[in-house]
């Protein structure tokens, strides 16, 4: 809350210390391409996400770039739905393409 | 205030040793207050982020002290030149302790309390002023004021040391900048959000910068060894800095919706030599393990 002197302002005020939102937070190292997920800290807003993800996870030069996104942004895939989804494609050499012979005359595909 | 000065035809400057161990002690000091939190912060994160800080400084510290001992090995047994105003007499030398050798330890462990020529408010502890047998808890909104005003004053300065004339102290100014931008970054953010919070947080920031505040008097009042800094052409223009803190204070407490305290009364003397009561028991914390055993290697 803002003083009673001074205006009520449009920006909304940062939640409480027990409301603050999960964020995760993905670095990208040097010699990497991707972001890879590293953890999860909580913060106000994005901005200080950002910040005490610096502090916190690129302490010993791990990255040189991060992304925080909210955790309630993710969607995730069930633990228990775990057969249905990858067990299927365990068992099928056949989806790969090395399984198959390229006759020499193809040449590389 | 100084005006900008012209790079003198000197080969080489070099800033004075007193200046180079007043940018080093301020590190020094306000890294070893900093580290207090270690353990203790109010977040995980923040008890993270002041660690990494305190270490920043810390690394200023060594670097500004190696190059004070590549410059004047023999600072040993000569005390830094005092004004002659200064009512204290140090005492034998850095290096007195360690056999004749100076080294960056020796500079940072075995000088006593006229020697440091930090600014007062580096060594303040981290609440406001009590009674002297008060005891209190430590106030994050005084570590944040503190910082912020400190980091204020480090980043245009250290951007106007990178083209300092001594060749050395600009390339630890270039590395040092980039630590200054991010602690100023980190207290700026947090002093807007305590200032611009609840009633009790901004309560507690407005408080810590009012206690706090005087002691940035120090910063503009030249002491003997900025006049001499000066003189050698380090290349510092007061006006410019002073203008440029202001600035960034102004934009700060605004967008933080507190008020600038009043910047009156009792000027510090810290970079004289002339300290708190404070600076002694920090100095005794920190360098106890050093004093119990001198020259004692890992």
């Amino acid at each position: 809350m803002t003083t009673a002197s001074t205006p009520d302002t449009t920006v909304t005020t940062p939640p409480a210390l027990k409301e603050w939102p999960l964020w995760e937070v993905f670095v990208r190292s040097k010699q990497g391409l991707e972001h890879k997920h590293c953890g999860s800290l909580h913060a106000a807003d994005a901005a200080q996400a950002l910040v005490m993800a610096r502090d916190v996870y690129t302490r010993r030069q791990e990255g040189v770039s991060i992304w925080v996104v909210p955790s309630k942004a993710i969607t995730a895939s069930n633990p228990d739905d775990k057969g249905e989804l990858f067990d299927p494609a365990a068992d099928k050499i056949y989806r790969h393409p090395t399984f198959y012979d390229i006759p020499e005359e193809v040449g590389h595909m | 205030m100084n005006a900008v000065l012209e790079t003198p035809t000197v080969a080489t400057v070099t800033a004075p040793t007193s200046y180079l161990l007043h940018l080093a002690d301020n590190a020094v000091v306000l890294g070893q207050r900093n580290a207090e939190w270690c353990g203790h912060g109010p977040i995980l994160e923040e008890d993270l982020a002041l660690a990494n800080m305190s270490l920043d400084l810390i690394g200023q510290a060594r670097l500004l002290y190696a190059l004070v001992v590549k410059r004047a090995p023999t600072l040993a047994a000569d005390a830094p030149a005092l004004p002659p105003e200064g009512a204290f007499a140090p005492w034998g030398g850095p290096a007195a302790l360690n056999g004749g050798q100076l080294t960056e330890d020796t500079l940072a462990y075995f000088r006593d309390v006229p020697q440091f020529r930090n600014y007062t408010l580096l060594e303040l502890p981290h609440h406001n002023a009590l009674v002297g047998y008060a005891k209190s808890d430590m106030d994050y909104a005084t570590t944040i004021a503190r910082n912020f005003l400190y980091s204020a004053l480090m980043v245009p300065l250290w951007a106007q040391l990178q083209g300092s004339a001594d060749s050395d102290l600009a390339g630890i100014a270039a590395k040092s900048l980039k630590e200054a931008s991010y602690h100023l970054r980190h207290s700026r953010d947090w002093l807007v959000k305590l200032g611009d919070g609840t009633d009790e947080s901004h309560a507690r920031m407005q408080s810590a910068l009012e206690h706090l505040m005087p002691y940035t008097q120090e910063f503009w009042t030249q002491s003997a060894l900025e006049k001499e800094a000066s003189a050698a052409g380090v290349g510092l223009d007061w006006a410019q800095l002073q203008a440029d803190w202001n600035a960034l204070l102004d934009d700060a407490l605004a967008e933080a919706t507190l008020q600038r305290p009043a910047s009156t009364g009792y000027v510090t003397q810290g970079k004289t030599g002339l300290h708190s009561e404070h600076l002694g028991f920090l100095l005794a914390e920190m360098q106890s393990l050093a004093r119990a055993h001198p020259g004692a290697q890992w």
